[in-house]
């Protein structure tokens, strides 16, 4: 009897992220509706001014969009190259056992937190950034795109390096037999044979880094204007909540605004994870 | 020249490597040098005196500690579950591919926004407050996918054969599970929990507006406290409070000490399922 029931409980333990997700969506909507209700979804999304805390308040969220954007394909300039680079060696080049030995070293500090990422950020890159373009503060978007670059390389170059280690080894030796040298082998045949699973791990990557919040809180500068350039402050969305949320009275339009902006996060990184999964398959 | 540009290219390659092993290696070494300049028994044991600018950081080590094991505490037994079902129970592939989306979609939910939910739905709707419980919650949700994942890799390792000498004694199903599926999964299931609590050990944002506070006097006394945490110090540390000159050494420690730490965590993880992966005959 008792067997049937705990039997019969599995199936919905094991919809039970299903479950969450949904709570996590509803959440999203009802605490952000008060505030679509007063700034229609339009103008939040693009408006252009964040004034939260101003009399008349304003809700614009552009700033904030841009800045996540802007941050994110700074962070991929750096992180791809390398990290595609990282899984061809790792794939193609390196002999078993320097490959062993460096794999689960690189999977050991894809656990380092983001919090030591930004710690880093502030107390080291942020001054000789500060130093070499001779500006007056060194936390700017360039700054929180590098440490987010390096903090996202050991993902990269691991999915990454799974696509381009499923290609079969027969391709390869074929196109070895043809009289193609290994460097031609890469670009020409075992690239673009991994081509979904490394366009997988890129967009996975974004997901990542466009979610990422205490790196760019803490380094990224956090002006809620619309960036110029990258060696000016910039604020993320993420960045944008994390910072407020404590300071703001729960209820308030500024509180709601805040959960409206998680909704559009969440939003844009499912509808990456959702792009991801659709090109795996 | 063929030659020469192929040695150039795949010297780039190298290059690609060393550079990023360089990198982080640099961050860590950097860290471990400035932090241990303030590390000493006391820094560990002791709790922040004087407006943060003196003392250790010991509430912030339980209070790491206890938002860990509670996020383990809900996760694990449901994670566990959803993957036996995934692999045991779940007969058509349809159902496992819906589950199996579920996972991968909460674990691509960005932390903050777990920080929201855990707010809105912990600390508000349940009442439960800012507290290490409502941090242990909603910890516990995001490090979910992660404890179902490894289990159920763990758990579909484990060779039909050992089921099916444990049905031909005459053993049902549920029996079989707990006696030899688990067992014989336990060592993979154990990489899953430890790489949970590293995680959750790590994480900041879904704990400032649901767990964290900066500065209390002593431990928490109850789980409905709120409760200092290693990542959530780092981040005051650098952020608030008005003398950074007495403050950063201690945000060294403190990121020397959750470096270590997370790194010992997840070396712990690896081992052992290297040592697993060796010691299987079958």
């Amino acid at each position: 009897m008792r067997r049937g029931i705990i039997e019969r409980l599995l199936l919905p333990i094991a919809l039970l992220t299903w479950v969450l997700l949904f709570s996590i969506v509803a959440v999203l909507i009802t605490e952000s509706l008060p505030i679509f209700r007063k700034v229609p979804l339009f103008h939040f999304i693009l408006g252009q001014n964040w004034y939260p805390v101003d009399e008349p308040p304003e809700f614009g969220i552009l700033p904030l969009i841009l800045g996540s954007f802007l941050i994110t394909v700074g962070a991929l300039t750096v992180s791809l190259p390398l990290g595609l680079g990282c899984a061809i060696y790792l794939s193609e080049i390196a002999p078993s056992r320097v490959r062993e030995s460096i794999k689960p070293f690189i999977e050991m500090l894809s656990g380092i937190p983001s919090v030591i990422y930004g710690f880093f950020g502030l107390v080291f890159l942020s001054p000789l950034i500060q130093r070499l373009f001779q500006i007056p503060v060194g936390l700017t978007g360039l700054t929180a795109a590098i440490i987010l670059g390096i903090m996202a390389l050991p993902t990269i170059a691991s999915i990454a390096e799974d696509a381009i280690t499923a290609v079969p080894q027969s391709i390869r030796e074929a196109s070895l037999a043809l009289g193609a040298t290994k460097w031609e082998t890469i670009t020409k045949v075992v690239i673009p044979a991994a081509r979904s699973g490394i366009i997988t791990a890129i967009i996975l990557g974004s997901g990542r880094m466009i979610g990422e919040t205490m790196t760019v809180l803490m380094v990224a500068g956090g002006a809620a204007v619309i960036p110029k350039s990258l060696l000016e402050p910039v604020r993320t969305m993420t960045a944008t909540i994390a910072a407020e949320m404590g300071e703001t009275p729960m209820g308030s339009p500024h509180y709601h605004a805040l959960f409206g902006i998680g909704l559009i996060l969440f939003l844009v990184t499912l509808s990456l994870s959702v792009l991801a999964e659709r090109i795996r398959r | 020249m063929r030659r020469v540009l192929e040695f150039l290219w795949l010297s780039l390659i190298v290059l690609c490597i060393v550079t990023t092993l360089g990198c982080l290696l640099f961050l860590i070494v950097y860290i471990i040098v400035n932090g241990a300049e303030v590390m000493s028994i006391s820094f560990l044991i002791e709790s922040p005196r004087a407006d943060m600018t003196r003392g250790g950081i010991f509430p912030a080590l339980v209070g790491s500690f206890l938002l860990a094991s509670g996020a383990v505490l809900f996760a694990l037994p449901l994670g566990v579950l959803s993957a036996v079902y995934l692999v045991e129970y779940a007969g058509d592939r349809r159902m496992v591919r819906i589950i199996r989306t579920g996972v991968n979609t909460l674990s691509g939910v960005p932390s903050v926004v777990f920080g929201l939910f855990g707010l809105a739905v912990f600390v508000k709707l349940f009442g439960l407050g800012v507290s290490v419980l409502s941090g242990s919650l909603t910890l516990g949700v995001l490090i979910l996918p992660t404890i179902i994942r490894v289990s159920e890799e763990a758990i579909r390792a484990v060779p039909a054969d050992f089921r099916e000498a444990s049905f031909a004694l005459g053993a049902d199903r549920l029996t079989t599970i707990k006696n030899v599926v688990l067992p014989t999964a336990l060592p993979g299931i154990l990489t899953g929990v430890i790489l949970g609590i590293g995680r959750a050990a790590g994480e900041t944002a879904p704990i400032i507006f649901t767990a964290a506070t900066f500065y209390r006097r002593g431990l928490p006394r109850s789980f409905l406290d709120e409760v200092m945490a290693l990542p959530y110090h780092i981040y005051a540390l650098m952020t608030e409070g008005t003398k950074p000159e007495y403050q950063i050494p201690i945000a060294y420690g403190t990121a020397l000490v959750l470096l270590l730490l997370v790194l010992a965590i997840n070396f712990g993880a690896i081992m052992i399922r290297f040592r697993g992966r060796r010691k299987k005959r079958w």
